[in-house]
């Protein structure tokens, strides 16, 4: 139990948390998912077979895997493009995901997206224009509000995307109309290869919504994630307005696979967060301390998982490409087939909703 | 036949009510729309019947308004984004193109956004450079956006209509100069359920000699050229294009194998316009074969709009730069 720092708030989350066995291998299992998953996909883009950008979540799966905790599904979640964790959590399959990796028809997004386009039920992305998709959560969070039912928006940014102006013009109208909006700062410490005291003039982004109550909380640890979360979505939906969460966390890969990640921070630091604070270590010694689970049951979950993961490398390696008359689809939805130009005024191609 | 006066404000005002009170789901956002009534009085009276729910207005932060109604829209909401101007635009068109236009298609179809950005676009009247860019070539350009460019009353209505109920990203643009221009409208232009297709071309005069073809404001001086013109017994098409994208290519092409004559005449630059898609569809098409004369394009001068009376009047088409062209166009 540790506390978080607070903004504007009389007081933070519960300093205890209970966590049951259930809870844990399920929290457990999930976070080892996502971990093998892009583990999985680090090996298959050096291999050529993922392409373009390919941004990896290890080390942050607490993050997800807790703030999902802190919600429902009949919730609604945006991000950015450091995505692959929230899609799984948000109800895609670890197939589907590495088949959208890898550019096939069977992907989520039927390969037409890519890793930085995921989308699910109350899943907004997976967006690509750093800050974007926080005026897009906060109207979310409008319907959410206009519609009546309770629900909430989790929108998600990272500290390089903190000093967007967009997002200060989102704070200011989520405020202004109190609308039920967890504005959710994901704090790795590098905005790509700048650190946060090179970016940013403070950084202590829980308090950078200013007139918005905000908290600092330990993004390594799934509990402290799921509490804080908790938190932060009664104070939603009882109609308080929005509240922002700092969650310091850390990436092992680098920006993108296209960045080693050493160049602006050392190797030693990366094997000491590794070594003291993993997500997955951390989850897993708390509930063996405590008898929660035995090594060999944990072992079995991470048998089951490797498997998972192969299975769905295997698919998402074999499953064929895109059909080409699917290129032009999905360009308007709910309208009669049109024509749309080739690349040359002899080709016109199909294209139906 | 039953007709009554009705100006394009009017018409859009209207519009707007009768959607917002058929569908729940409808609601307008924008700086100015509810308690000042709408910077040009668009919105007139829609705050003081719907409220606070369905008519806000917003701070004077367009990429985060513009965002959060595009947000609302993925979320089942059907709002109307409204800019003060396109020109304001500018500082939201991220949020425009690669949050609305492009989301349905990177989802694979999972994803639909049905919006609509509307709002005065084009030149005005002594507002100087940063505020009369038209921006028809812009939105144009891009897939994913339906571009929609109303001249009459009865345009305004059924297009701004067919706008909200379409499922998808709609930029509507509007002209100040036109907002209080009054048209005859039918008594069938006056039902709830009056609807213009989004994606076809009026013939708004017919003639036999010269094809041309306009969208918005400049749709007016056409046929105040076309009726001097007449007099000299040169009978012009007058095409009203109604929607920029997608273009009725269809309906310029049977018109120009009837006239064997070309101009497309708009308020906007030159340079990668909208007639030069026109005249690049002519030239990849069947009516390039039955064309006399080469196409030309009447447009805006190419330079930042001046303020001075004289330096504007002479950054736009006038009606003598139409009749020129179409003469010019037939001796050639």
């Amino acid at each position: 139990d540790r506390k978080c720092d607070v903004h504007k708030l009389e007081e933070g989350p519960p300093l205890q948390a209970v966590l049951t066995r259930e809870e844990g291998l399920q929290y457990y299992r999930t976070m080892q998912t996502m971990r093998r998953m892009e583990l999985k996909s680090d090996q298959l883009y050096k291999q050529k077979i993922i392409r373009g950008f390919c941004h990896l979540y290890d080390g942050q799966e607490a993050c997800a895997v807790g703030i999902e905790a802190g919600i429902n599904l009949t919730d609604h979640l945006i991000t950015a493009y450091r995505a692959h964790g929230y899609t799984l959590t948000r109800g895609g399959t670890v197939r589907e995901i590495m088949a959208e990796l890898t550019g096939r028809r069977g992907g989520i997004a039927k390969g037409k997206g890519g890793s930085m386009h995921m989308y699910t039920k109350h899943f907004y992305g997976g967006n690509g224009i750093v800050g974007a998709q926080v005026p897009l959560g906060a109207g979310v969070a409008l319907a959410c509000k206009y519609l009546g039912k309770n629900e909430l928006c989790v929108c998600l940014y990272g500290d390089g995307a903190a000093n967007q102006g967009q997002i200060f013009e989102t704070y200011n109208m989520a405020s202004l109309w109190k609308l039920p909006c967890i504005f959710i700062c994901e704090n790795n410490k590098y905005g790509m290869g700048t650190s946060v005291e090179r970016a940013a003039a403070s950084t202590d982004y829980f308090k950078r919504g200013d007139f918005i109550p905000g908290l600092r909380v330990d993004g390594m640890d799934v509990l402290c994630v799921r509490e804080a979360t908790k938190f932060a979505a009664e104070h939603c939906r009882s109609g308080k307005g929005p509240i922002l969460m700092e969650l310091q966390t850390y990436r092992y890969h680098g920006h993108s696979m296209s960045d080693p990640g050493i160049s602006y921070r050392t190797r030693e630091e990366i094997q000491e967060v590794r070594s003291k604070s993993d997500p997955i270590s951390m989850l897993k010694d708390r509930m063996l301390s405590n008898n929660m689970a035995s090594v060999e049951e944990l072992k079995e979950i991470d048998v089951e998982v490797r498997k998972e993961i192969e299975d769905a490398a295997q698919f998402a390696t074999t499953d064929p490409e895109p059909p080409l008359d699917d290129l032009c689809n999905h360009i308007f939805y709910n309208d009669p087939p049109m024509e749309v130009r080739g690349t040359n005024p002899w080709t016109k191609l199909k294209s139906v909703s | 036949m039953f007709y009554i006066r009705v100006t394009v404000r009017d018409a859009l005002n209207q519009a707007m009510d009768e959607e917002l009170e058929r569908d729940e789901r409808v609601f307008l956002l924008g700086e100015e729309v509810a308690q000042y009534d709408g910077a040009y009085k668009v919105s007139r009276g829609l705050w003081k019947k719907y409220g606070d729910k369905r008519i806000i207005d917003t701070p004077i932060t367009e990429m985060g308004f513009a965002g959060i109604a595009v947000g609302a829209a993925m979320a089942g909401l059907r709002p109307i984004c409204e800019f003060m101007t396109f020109n304001f635009s500018m500082q939201a068109i991220d949020q425009v193109i690669n949050s609305a236009a492009k989301t349905y298609y990177m989802s694979a179809g999972r994803q639909s956004v049905p919006i609509v950005f509307r709002g005065p676009n084009g030149a005005s009247a002594g507002v100087a450079a940063q505020h009369s860019q038209c921006f028809a070539a812009w939105y144009g350009h891009c897939p994913g956006l339906k571009v929609v460019s109303p001249w009459s009353a009865e345009d305004a209505r059924g297009l701004l209509k067919s706008a909200i109920r379409d499922d998808n990203p709609v930029v509507f643009l509007e002209n100040e100069l036109m907002y209080g221009v009054p048209f005859e409208m039918s008594e069938e232009s006056q039902s709830k359920d009056f609807l213009i297709p989004i994606g076809k071309a009026k013939i708004e005069r017919q003639g036999n000699h010269i094809t041309v073809v306009s969208h918005s404001r400049m749709v007016s001086l056409c046929l105040d050229a076309a009726a001097v013109l007449a007099k000299e017994g040169i009978e012009c098409e007058v095409i009203n294009m109604r929607t920029i994208r997608p273009l009725d290519a269809e309906a310029i092409e049977t018109s120009v194998m009837k006239t064997n004559h070309l101009i497309t005449v708009e308020g906007g630059w030159p340079q990668f316009g909208v007639g030069g898609e026109i005249l690049a569809r002519i030239m990849e098409g069947p009516a390039f074969n039955y064309l006399d004369a080469p196409a030309v394009r009447v447009t805006g001068v190419d330079i930042p709009m001046p303020y001075a009376k004289i330096l504007e009047d002479n950054s736009v088409p006038q009606i003598k730069d139409i009749i020129f062209s179409v003469k010019k166009t037939l001796n050639a």
